[in-house]
């Protein structure tokens, strides 16, 4: 438990040494912020032409639109394509910067299990993503002290369980494929790669026929992200995420052990 | 403490430890001894498992390398050929991490971490980040990790490379002091360096081990003949005759230094007489006098050229 949390420790403090960890946060905030705005904008527009389109033919009161909720959902689609492209950033260098610099020696000859260290880097990304996703509380915090009736918060919660179970998935890819190379800028090309595989079957499973999109529709790890945003926390989604979070850090843990015996 | 046996780490096709066997007894300074390549990191990182071992066994304090790599990591202190160090740390954090990794308790932790820079003394420079240290600090930082839990066996993968000769003067000094108390291996392809500092010398060349013995042996076996050394003034060809009538001089060659009338001569004789006085008194009882005279000793470089130069004649 104490090498555990001695790597998590360690894995914070190089994150925020290197300037990575900064651009990663400023560019993710300025679009994330910039998204909102938007969407909230889109919405705003279009309920208040309906309104006056309602009033010019008559015909009563316009109808309810639930701008929270479609802004909510519209957001989280959103940071959840952006997560796809700025997670493998953050896990570029978790074992390829060790290997570059022979760091692997002292932590592979240290009394410490290849499972605490795993666990470590891959714990230590999800606080970081945690942090990064901390400041996108405040416009939500916003659009529920303006929402008139109040907002209910239940998909703003299942939205961040949603992104967290997505981003854990997308960071143990990360770790997975950063112990494959030495080379960080290698470690993040292929993992934007396989980023953009998941990507395009997601997208293949919009336009599929319905025999495949079924089928598509289970695999992309993306569509099952679409529940929890809009407020639905789906056992068998969360079964998905957490099989894909298992599937990566094993497949870690073996990539490590056949380092021993390749090199 | 560390007994090594038929030790075999393949890649492929090429083996780059070949049926390796040796042992280090406990409190002993073993030198590694081989030019590069030969597979002396290899051997190392099998022994701090790092690499598992292709055929044969390694122990450490008793404990296999294979089947019990925890307890062995626990009494092993590595420093591998680049210092394993974290360039955005500070010295203190670094060390603080370090100890946390090797299982330190949390009482004992300030006091290792502090006993331990005095020990490399780099104690005034806790809070400098490692990155801007010179290669000497770094590797200094280096010898401080493998040192923090007071490990019984200290693994040292040429440890004065790239430092300067006060530091290298240094890290040999640290090493020795560490001597007794820890069971030591280095590994170096600077032959001084082991003469210096080890007890015992294994001499590795494409994986496998061409001699084990003191530096002293070493050079005695690798010896055929014995050699002397004499400047002598006189008549360079009596000289000559007048050392070889001594028994047992096999061969002379002499050749004439710069001042007038002196000459100098090397004298091979047989190994196991120590002809030097003998020769001494039928120069000065020819009427010459004798200015030098002294034993040539093989260096250890020449031993290690000849063993390794021997192998790549014979392949």
């Amino acid at each position: 438990m104490s090498n555990l949390l001695a790597i998590i420790e360690k894995e914070l403090r190089s994150y925020f040494a290197s300037p990575i960890a900064y651009v990663v946060l400023t560019v993710f905030l300025i679009l994330s912020g910039y998204f909102f705005t938007q969407i909230l904008g889109v919405f705003i527009q279009r309920s208040m032409m309906m309104a006056v389109q309602s009033q010019q033919f008559g015909g009563g009161p316009p109808p309810a639109m639930d701008i929270p909720s479609l802004v909510i959902r519209n957001f989280f689609g959103i940071v959840s394509t952006i997560i796809l492209f700025m997670l493998p950033m953050i896990t570029m260098a978790s074992f390829a910067d060790e290997k570059r610099r022979g760091t692997m020696e002292l932590l592979l000859t240290s009394p410490i299990t290849n499972v605490d260290l795993i666990l470590g880097k891959f714990l230590a990304a999800i606080l970081f993503f945690k942090i990064m996703l901390l400041p996108t509380l405040i416009y939500h915090g916003f659009l529920f002290i303006y929402s008139s009736p109040k907002m209910t918060l239940g998909p703003v919660f299942s939205g961040y369980v949603g992104l967290i179970l997505l981003g854990g998935a997308l960071i143990s890819l990360g770790i997975f494929i950063s112990t494959l190379t030495e080379n960080q800028i290698v470690s993040a090309s292929i993992t934007f790669g396989a980023v953009l595989i998941l990507w395009v079957i997601d997208l293949a499973a919009r336009s599929a026929g319905p025999v495949l999109q079924t089928i598509l529709g289970y695999i992309s790890i993306l569509n099952h992200f679409d529940d929890f945003s809009k407020g639905v926390m789906d056992t068998s989604s969360i079964v998905v995420y957490l099989s894909f979070i298992f599937l990566g850090l094993f497949l870690t843990y073996r990539s490590l052990e056949s380092l021993r015996w390749r090199s | 403490m560390i007994e090594v046996d038929n030790l075999t780490k393949r890649y492929g096709d090429t083996k780059a430890v070949d049926e390796v066997s040796f042992q280090v007894a406990k409190g002993e300074i073993l030198g590694f001894l081989g030019p590069n390549g030969a597979g002396k990191t290899t051997t190392m990182r099998i022994l701090t498992c790092f690499l598992p071992a292709s055929e044969g066994t390694a122990r450490v304090a008793g404990f296999d390398v294979f089947d019990h790599p925890m307890e062995v990591k626990r009494r092993i202190g590595y420093l591998p050929e680049h210092p394993p160090v974290y360039d955005e740390m500070t010295v203190n954090s670094y060390l603080n991490f370090v100890a946390k990794i090797k299982g330190i308790s949390p009482g004992e932790r300030d006091k290792s971490v502090q006993d331990v820079k005095e020990k490399v003394r780099i104690k005034e420079y806790g809070n400098k980040l490692i990155g801007h240290m010179s290669k000497g600090f770094k590797q200094r930082v280096g010898l401080a990790q493998a040192l923090i839990h007071d490990p019984e066996v200290l693994i040292l993968d040429e440890p004065t490379v790239g430092l300067d000769p006060n530091q290298i003067k240094e890290v040999r000094d640290l090493i020795k002091s560490l001597s007794g108390s820890h069971t030591i291996i280095l590994s170096t392809h600077i032959l001084p360096e082991v003469s210096m500092t080890c007890e015992r010398v294994v001499i590795i060349s494409n994986g496998k081990i061409k001699a084990v013995d003191t530096p002293e042996n070493l050079t005695r076996q690798q010896q055929g003949t014995q050699q002397i050394y004499i400047e002598a003034k006189g008549a360079s060809l009596e000289i000559q005759n007048k050392i070889k009538t001594v028994e047992g001089v096999l061969d002379i060659e002499s050749k004439p230094l710069g001042e007038k009338e002196v000459s100098q001569f090397i004298i091979e004789t047989e190994l196991k007489k120590d002809l030097r006085s003998t020769i001494a008194r039928s120069i000065i009882e020819g009427g010459f006098e004798i200015l030098e005279l002294h034993s040539m000793k093989m260096s250890l470089e020449d031993v290690f050229t000849q063993i390794t130069t021997q192998e790549e004649v014979r392949n």
